[in-house]
């Protein structure tokens, strides 16, 4: 267990404990701040160099990482596949060596592939990565982001603040994830960090969209969908990738829209406390109905908006943790 | 709806069986008892000498309709079952087009709603039955669709059945297997053996079934989701499926009529009425299927009723398509099989009771849409009764069948038992034997 | 030449053991109100101030201190909070600070920001200071407000209102708050 990513790597949530996970949402409270500035910049990693690497298509979270690497003041060398030598073939250990030949700090990986991002810390030990979703495994500042915002807007209706509250509003909250939990990185992070914080998290989904192993996760599997939506105190989607939902896995979007969307309907039946939660991008009228995104329970915004200062937040950890070089 | 009362046969309940009448009023069981005062105006129906039980259920019948329409069609399949003492019949989905969506399935399940008997419908596995991509089976289950089955063939890609047995589980549906590996089976005809050899056609090997039968059971147990296996032919595929049972796993099993009856010999006239997949196997796994029958291992009989048109089964043995007829004389062929001194209990067991749970068409089951079936004859329960006379013998004759087609392999037989009087839905449809 | 980290920065692993006291409450409670009256002298127009507490020493001394102006000018005056870590030069080597949040409200330009420090030392902490209020406007001057100077500086920065002045050598520590200063070690717990 890691009890802090200062001058680590972040690769999984699933090793971090509960004081990490918290150190990095007060963290993150400092960059929302931040964030609300005119000149939303701090010279925290002056000097630095972040490399990000993303040999699968993702403009959202790349963007996102790199407004977080300069809005800390660090140097920004981005690799996006397409333009790259690596479709030619360049291996990813090369790939990584030519860019540390550069003298990296840190680098951000996303990759088709589960466990690049442990692979790529072993070829380059001494630089912090920052795992930005590895294959089906991973997605740890998805995760963060996700117990940050529910965290935040908890904290506001309550008039407290999220940094003096810890991890109090996760202690038995009921949050219910829905959808293709086998193929998802981004559920096995939520579940992670949920578990740790102390939420009771029950799946829903077709039995061919939970992985085999479902019984040993700290999840309760809910039986009757529409029991545990009214059970739910947060309901996070998870996003039906259009190949899994075309015969091999669920017959058809449609009928995954039947038996799991949240749909008008569904939502109706909500409490009006409960949050809506979506890590993006969303299929409209396949796991949620265009009209249940525009109403006000859902709260993607929010989750878009926490990428940058929780991303800030594992920058400046993990790489102004490290204990090389001095600068004015 | 008039008032119906089948007087002095034997009631034969779940668990003990008396001798009595059966009074029935607007579809529903009024009383049942030694003997009853009816009310004025009540059609009597005598059934001394007669089982009374619940009405057969069919879990295993071709309708052929959408797209066969000349072979047979849900009115006449309704009216042979009717004859044969069916109340139920669950209509297989490799039709033309399949039954792989809510349209299709929507289409039989409203036709049935107006023939004679409660049709259920078994909606397709697959897109298409084509074994590569699951149907809409949660959409089909609102409808009612309570079994679903890729009949005609078996999905023969195991992670492709292993997924559907995963996505069915939490739905509540049960899956059937017509277990047959294609490859093994390849171009097969009739059972592979020095029968086979002899007459010059390519056989079917038993293992081509028992392999799959294998294979399924071990998926069973590896998802804990419910299987049905459709058609076992031979004594080993019973024997590894009262095996699995043993160890509880949640596996069924029902043997055709004419596997219980007819053996491979029958194939050496050529007569291609006798083709059938899985084929007619030997006279070893005959008696063992019967043998079965009288034990209890086997959770029901249902007929595979597959009726084709004349012009096609009188091509070559080769090919024509395989499929006989089976609604009408299923229940004497029961009869004949369980013995002479044949346990009623275990006759509506087989064709009804055991039937009913498997299609979940009981009283006791949440149907969307159908009356209830396999009853205890209980007062209130609705009124799907057969009354059969197991004493009286009789021959059958292919040219005075209610199907419309002509397909029987029992042409001139002499059976053992026969229908007297069918209610459906609380309707008389059968009285004396014949269609009202 | 490795010097202790100021005091506003809490390190986690090391311990403040007192040797003595060196003013109690109400010796600290008058200097910062002659503080006070001294920064109403220098500044006559006081609505044109703002003052800044540094996150997490100087937080309740700068409330104090905007208290007790507000007593003498008979308007309210606000402390605002400004946490320097993300500023600090000497990030690698000391170990972040758990986060402290700051709260500016308004646009510094043109107005005399007054600094406000529990203890001045290296000086390192007021020139963190020093850029992260650039980035709240260009303030017509910045004051530096102290409740102890206690020498040693490393950079040309020098206090305007100082509480008591502590000469102290390097092995020494000091803590002041609003109940008193201290003066003592630091060792690892």
């Amino acid at each position: 267990m890691i009890d802090s990513i200062r001058g680590r790597s972040l690769l999984s949530l699933d090793e971090l404990s509960k004081e990490a996970i918290v150190e990095i949402l007060d963290m993150a409270e400092s960059f929302v701040e931040v964030n609300r500035r005119s000149i939303k910049k701090v010279p925290a990693l002056k000097g630095r160099v972040v490399a990000s690497l993303f040999f699968e298509e993702s403009t959202r979270t790349r963007l996102s990482f790199e407004t977080a690497a300069k809005r800390l003041s660090a140097d920004v060398l981005s690799l996006a596949v397409a333009s790259s030598s690596v479709k030619k073939g360049e291996s990813l250990r090369d790939t990584i060596a030519t860019i540390d030949a550069l003298g990296i700090d840190a680098v951000v990986l996303r990759h088709r592939s589960s466990g690049a991002a442990l692979q790529v810390s072993r070829y380059v030990p001494h630089v912090r990565v920052i795992n930005g979703g590895d294959g089906l495994h991973q997605h740890p500042t998805q995760g963060l982001l996700d117990a940050f915002t529910i965290r935040q807007i908890l904290a506001e209706r309550t008039g407290t603040s999220g940094l003096e509250s810890g991890t109090a509003h996760f202690e038995g909250l009921r949050i219910l994830i829905v959808g293709d939990i086998r193929h998802s990185r981004v559920a096995r992070s939520d579940i992670a960090a949920y578990a740790t914080l102390g939420a009771h998290v029950r799946v829903a989904a077709p039995g061919t969209l939970l992985p085999e192993d479902i019984a040993t996760w700290p999840v309760t599997v809910a039986t009757d969908f529409d029991d545990a939506l009214a059970w739910a105190d947060v309901v996070c989607l998870l996003r039906l990738q259009s190949e899994r939902g075309s015969g091999t896995f669920v017959p058809s979007l449609s009928e995954f829209r039947f038996t799991h969307g949240l749909t008008v309907a569904r939502a109706r039946t909500l409490r009006p406390e409960t949050l809506i939660m979506h890590p993006g991008p969303m299929n409209r009228g396949v796991e949620i109905d265009s009209r249940v995104v525009d109403s006000s329970a859902c709260v993607v915004e929010r989750q878009v908006s926490n990428g940058v200062p929780i991303r800030m937040a594992v920058l400046y950890l993990t790489v102004a943790g490290s204990h090389e070089g001095v600068q004015l | 709806m008039s008032d119906i009362v089948l007087r002095q046969g034997l009631v034969v309940g779940e668990s003990a069986s008396n001798l009595g009448d059966v009074l029935i009023v607007d579809g529903r069981i009024a009383e049942v008892g030694p003997s009853i005062d009816a009310p004025s105006g009540a059609t009597e129906i005598d059934a001394r000498d007669c089982w009374i039980g619940p009405g057969f259920v069919d879990l295993h019948t071709h309708l052929r309709e959408p797209g066969r329409e000349a072979a047979e069609d849900i009115d006449s399949g309704a009216r042979a079952g009717a004859l044969g003492g069916y109340t139920a019949l669950v209509a297989m989905p490799n039709t033309e087009p399949a039954l792989d969506n809510v349209a299709m399935v929507g289409y039989v399940l409203e036709r049935g709603a107006r023939s004679a008997l409660d049709i259920a419908v078994a909606g397709a596995i697959t897109q298409g039955r084509r074994g590569e991509l699951l149907a809409p089976m949660a959409e089909m289950a609102a409808l009612g669709v309570r079994l679903f089955t890729d009949d005609g063939v078996g999905v023969q890609d195991p992670s492709m059945m292993r997924r559907a047995l995963t996505y069915a589980k939490p739905l509540g549906v049960r899956l059937a297997q017509h277990c047959e590996d294609e490859l093994l089976a390849a171009s097969g005809t009739m059972n592979e053996s020095s029968f086979s050899s002899h007459l010059g056609l390519v056989g079917r090997p038993a293992l081509a079934e028992e392999l799959m039968v294998l294979r399924d059971i071990e998926l069973v147990r590896l998802t804990g989701a419910p299987l049905h296996f459709l058609h076992l032919s031979t004594e080993r595929s019973v024997a590894l499926v009262a095996a699995a049972r043993g160890e509880g796993l949640p596996v069924t099993c029902e043997v055709a009529p004419h596997h219980f009856t007819l053996d491979e010999s029958a194939c050496a006239t050529y007569d291609s009425v006798f083709k059938v997949h899985p084929p007619l196997r030997t006279a070893g796994d005959v008696a063992a299927l019967r043998a079965a029958l009288r034990a209890g291992v086997v959770d029901a009989v249902a007929t595979d009723h597959a009726p084709h048109a004349p012009e096609l089964k009188d091509l070559a043995f080769d090919e024509a398509p395989a499929g006989m007829l089976g609604l009408e004389h299923a229940a004497s062929l029961t009869a004949e099989a369980l013995g002479g001194q044949a346990d009623p209990q275990r006759f509506f067991q087989l064709l009804s009771r055991g039937p009913a749970f498997i299609a979940q068409l009981r009283h006791g089951d949440a149907r969307v849409r159908h009356s209830g079936h396999g009853g205890a004859l209980a007062r209130g329960e609705d009124a799907n009764i057969v009354v059969f006379d197991p004493g009286v013998t009789w021959t059958v004759d292919r040219h005075e069948l209610a199907s419309k087609s002509r397909n029987t392999p029992y042409d001139g037989r002499t059976m053992h038992g026969r229908v007297r009087a069918t209610i459906a839905k609380g309707h008389l449809v059968v009285s004396d034997g014949i269609l009202t | 030449m490795g010097h202790e980290e100021e005091p506003q920065a809490r390190q986690r692993d090391l311990a403040f053991t007192a040797k003595s006291q060196l003013l109690s409450s109400d010796d600290v409670a008058r200097a910062l109100r002659r503080m006070a009256h001294e920064i109403v002298e220098r500044n006559h127009d006081v609505s044109s101030l703002s003052i800044v507490g540094l996150q997490t020493g100087g937080k309740s001394i700068a409330s104090e201190l905007a208290s007790l102006l507000s007593e003498i000018v008979g308007q309210a005056v606000e402390a605002g909070m400004l946490d320097v870590s993300f500023y600090r030069d000497d990030l690698s080597r000391n170990p972040i600070p758990t986060s402290a949040t700051t709260h500016i409200d308004d646009d510094l330009t043109e107005r005399t920001v007054v600094l406000v420090d529990d203890v001045l030392y290296t000086g390192r902490t007021i020139r963190a200071a020093l850029n992260a209020l650039s980035d709240w406007g260009r303030p017509r001057a910045v004051q530096l407000a102290v409740l102890v100077d206690r020498g040693h500086r490393e950079l040309p920065i020098r206090p305007d209102y100082v509480g008591k002045n502590l000469p102290t050598s390097l092995d020494e520590a000091i803590v002041a708050t609003l109940d008193g200063v201290w003066i003592g070690t630091r060792g690892p717990k």
